[in-house]
């Protein structure tokens, strides 16, 4: 709670808070009286479960989410509590020993939506407070129709997590449960199954408040109460699949994860989302090296806990037929496969055959921090030209940004820009090529027919190297093709819009030949000056943070999982 | 509740100018919406899909907010109904005193199920039956109220003198 305070109020003057002493079970804490409110900032009191929270005390719950409007609902975070005893005329009644006597409250309070206040004790198991959380939950399960074996949320439900810990083992119900609709399309990429729903509001509130797509409501109040959209209308905004992240239980499901893969037996790797230049933290849940899903990973100066649809679903095209699996060359009009020895040993001798001035390298902001560096070092060796495009598309309020590269910032903290500004396309490499002024060109991650270098041209080169994941145009009349790493499949830094400098980890190996851009730049800048790096990512991020002023004094431990804030020069 | 862009529901000035006038006694004008809902519902028997949404644009609210409420009151129907409803007090005094045999003549009489739940329209629209709860008159059972008329120790041959009465032209 206390980093969502940095993500709204203005870091530089945080005032000071008044401080609470209350007792949780045995312990006596100091809590701060107010935190600041998820969605307008301003100070509120905070709650029991807060100050729980704050100290490792787990409170079970369902309708309560720290980053959304308490509801209240759910009931399970009922807690017993006790406060300072008061006399007639209001003054604390002490204990023999000076203390103040604590009274036990004859009625328990829902911790979510109870401020704390000096003196108060939460009794949080205690076995009145034990014993309201099974009746709860006994309840919960009345009608829930505990289709476990076939329910995508099964093995990260909190159902299943607070039954495990407070349930019984039997159920008492001997009635006949109520039925409720058990495939409802809400929209494009949302499958409800009202059966399982707790009622906790937790997507309603979501939805109304953060996503500003007052779409969802409960309509039938009562036995048949039932989470729908208005009919005919469809849950469509570009944030829905955060509802399936909310829903504690398997309510709301993912259409494009529903039923294809156990949770257990996914494997979480921290990454990012490379659809835009925001830069989301996400997990990555992959099983014998395929992509399942992308779920976000809060990162309260990013992205909150929250990531656009479009972003979690552009992951496909990581395992499409049209990657590029092996290192060729073009040999006439055949198409010859190499090895990367092969490769090496033939493109660097043709590589220095130029004069400064007459090869080109074009970078993307798709490739790493470290990889632009090691672009960037080996253009500068051989007197190359550098050069990288723009990519951009509508933005929203919330976190999809204009600029679809994840690291123009990257290229902008390296200079990687001859031209001085990174736009969709700029002349001068056409135009050199077109003077016969450059007669080379080494890109990377890029289709440059998409920006202004036509096939033609392509082909007048003597000498084409691309780098890519997939076919494209230039691939295809490339001399050699490098077939290139995902970010899934390797590691590396990401700067985003704002200037975080953010690493991803890897979540799955690269298909065939293909290897991490870094990797191989690593072996051509060695071989072709002599000198040595790194050959390991920590390494060489190392050495970057040395030699770059942007990174000056960051080492890659110091990144985190949540990366760290840098200056990005200002020229563009 | 198939409906289409082509939907409308046709609220005349005067009538509109009334809802304005509900609107403006509130604060706020979502605490509006059960006036209004009350209103359209008396004016044009029940709420449509456009009825529902028009109130929501009247209200600068979303179409689900409204649609809540009139899922949630059993006074608030959704489909039309026809020209008397007959609602059947099922709450425990008339229970015992024999409304829902009461209920199953009524359904039997007028070529309906009584087996099928909520409100029971006749094909020829005039009559609606449904059950109810309480209508506060315990003392007097089965009492039924036939559109804002009100009996009580309804039998089976007054039951069929009062189908009589409201199956008027």
């Amino acid at each position: 709670m206390a980093e969502i305070a940095s993500q709204k109020a203005p870091a530089d003057t945080p005032p000071p808070v008044e401080m609470v002493r209350v007792r949780i079970n045995d312990m006596d804490v100091d809590v701060p009286k107010t935190h600041p409110d998820p969605l307008t900032g301003k100070p509120v009191p905070t709650t029991m479960i807060q100050a729980c929270e704050q100290y490792g005390v787990e409170v079970p719950h369902y309708c309560y989410h720290p980053k959304l409007p308490v509801a209240g609902n759910c009931r399970m975070c009922l807690v017993e509590y006790g406060l300072p005893a008061l006399d007639r005329n209001r003054q604390p009644i002490l204990n023999d020993d000076g203390s103040p006597k604590v009274q036990k409250m004859p009625r328990p309070a829902i911790a979510c939506a109870t401020p704390i206040s000096p003196g108060m004790e939460i009794y949080t198991d205690s076995p009145g407070t034990i014993e309201m959380r099974q009746s709860v939950l006994e309840f919960l399960l009345i009608n829930h129709p505990l289709d476990c074996p076939i329910c995508d949320q099964a093995g990260e439900c909190k159902l299943q997590e607070y039954s495990y810990e407070h349930g019984q083992s039997e159920s008492r119900f001997v009635e006949k449960k109520v039925h409720k609709p058990k495939q409802v399309d809400l929209g494009p990429r949302i499958m409800l199954d009202d059966e399982r729903c707790i009622l906790c509001s937790r997507c309603i509130r979501f939805s109304r408040d953060i996503a500003g797509d007052d779409a969802l409501g409960f309509v039938n109040r009562g036995s048949y109460n039932t989470l729908a959209a208005y009919p005919g209308r469809s849950f469509d905004n570009n944030y829905t699949l955060n509802t399936v992240d909310l829903c504690p239980v398997g309510a709301l499901t993912s259409k494009d994860f529903r039923f294809k893969m156990r949770a257990w037996f996914l494997k979480e790797t921290k990454s990012l989302c490379n659809s835009c230049g925001t830069g989301c933290n996400t997990l990555v849940g992959t099983r014998e090296e395929v992509i399942y899903r992308q779920e976000p990973r809060e990162n309260n100066a990013v992205n909150s806990s929250w990531m656009c649809d479009y972003g979690r679903l552009n992951y496909k095209w990581q395992s499409s037929e049209n990657r590029l699996k092996t290192v060729t060359a073009m040999r006439g009009d055949i198409r010859e496969v190499l090895n990367w020895s092969q490769l090496l040993g033939e493109i660097i001798p043709r590589l220095q055959r130029f004069q400064p001035g007459q090869i080109a390298f074009i970078g993307s902001g798709q490739m790493s921090t470290e990889e632009v560096f090691l672009f960037k070092s080996l253009a500068e060796k051989m007197g190359g030209l550098v050069e990288a495009y723009s990519s951009s598309g509508e933005s929203d309020r919330l976190l999809l940004n204009a600029d679809r590269l994840p690291n123009t910032n990257g290229l902008r903290i390296h200079h990687f820009t001859t031209s001085g500004q990174i736009s969709p396309s700029s002349t001068h490499i056409s135009e050199g090529i077109k003077k016969g002024a450059i007669k080379a060109l080494f890109v990377i991650r890029e289709d440059v027919t998409a920006h202004g270098i036509s096939i033609d041209l392509l082909e007048s080169l003597e000498l084409l190297v691309v780098s890519d994941i997939h076919r494209t145009p230039a691939t295809d009349v490339a001399h050699y093709v490098l077939p290139g790493a995902a970010h899934f499949e390797k590691r590396g830094t990401f700067v985003n819009v704002k200037g975080r400098i953010q690493k991803f980890m890897k979540a799955v190996e690269a298909p065939g030949d293909a290897r991490p851009e870094w990797e191989f730049l690593h072996e051509i800048l060695h071989k072709a000056t002599g000198q040595n790096g790194f050959s390991t990512i920590e390494g060489l991020f190392n050495l970057m943070a040395q030699k770059v002023s942007a990174l000056h004094g960051l080492t890659w431990a110091s990144l985190g999982d949540l990366g760290v804030q840098i200056e990005i020069p200002d020229s563009r | 509740m198939a409906h289409t862009e082509k939907d409308h529901i046709k609220v005349s000035a005067q009538l509109e100018s009334e809802i304005d006038g509900l609107i403006s006694h509130y604060p706020q004008k979502r605490s509006a919406s059960l006036m209004i809902l009350h209103r359209l519902q008396e004016e044009f028997g029940y709420l449509s899909q456009p009825a529902i949404e028009w109130t929501a644009m009247k209200l600068e609210l979303q179409p689900i907010n409204i649609y809540e409420l009139v899922t949630f009151y059993p006074m608030f129907r959704e489909h039309p109904v026809g020209k008397t409803v007959v609602r059947v007090c099922r709450t425990l005094s008339c229970a015992l005193g024999g409304s829902h045999q009461l209920h199953s003549h009524l359904c039997r009489k007028l070529g309906l199920n009584p087996a099928d739940k909520g409100p029971q329209n006749t094909p020829d629209g005039k009559f609606t039956i449904e059950f109810a709860e309480c209508l506060a008159s315990c003392g007097t059972p089965p009492v039924v109220m036939c559109n804002d008329d009100f009996y009580d120790n309804v039998s089976t041959d007054q039951a069929d003198k009062l189908i009589k009465k409201y199956n008027q032209p």
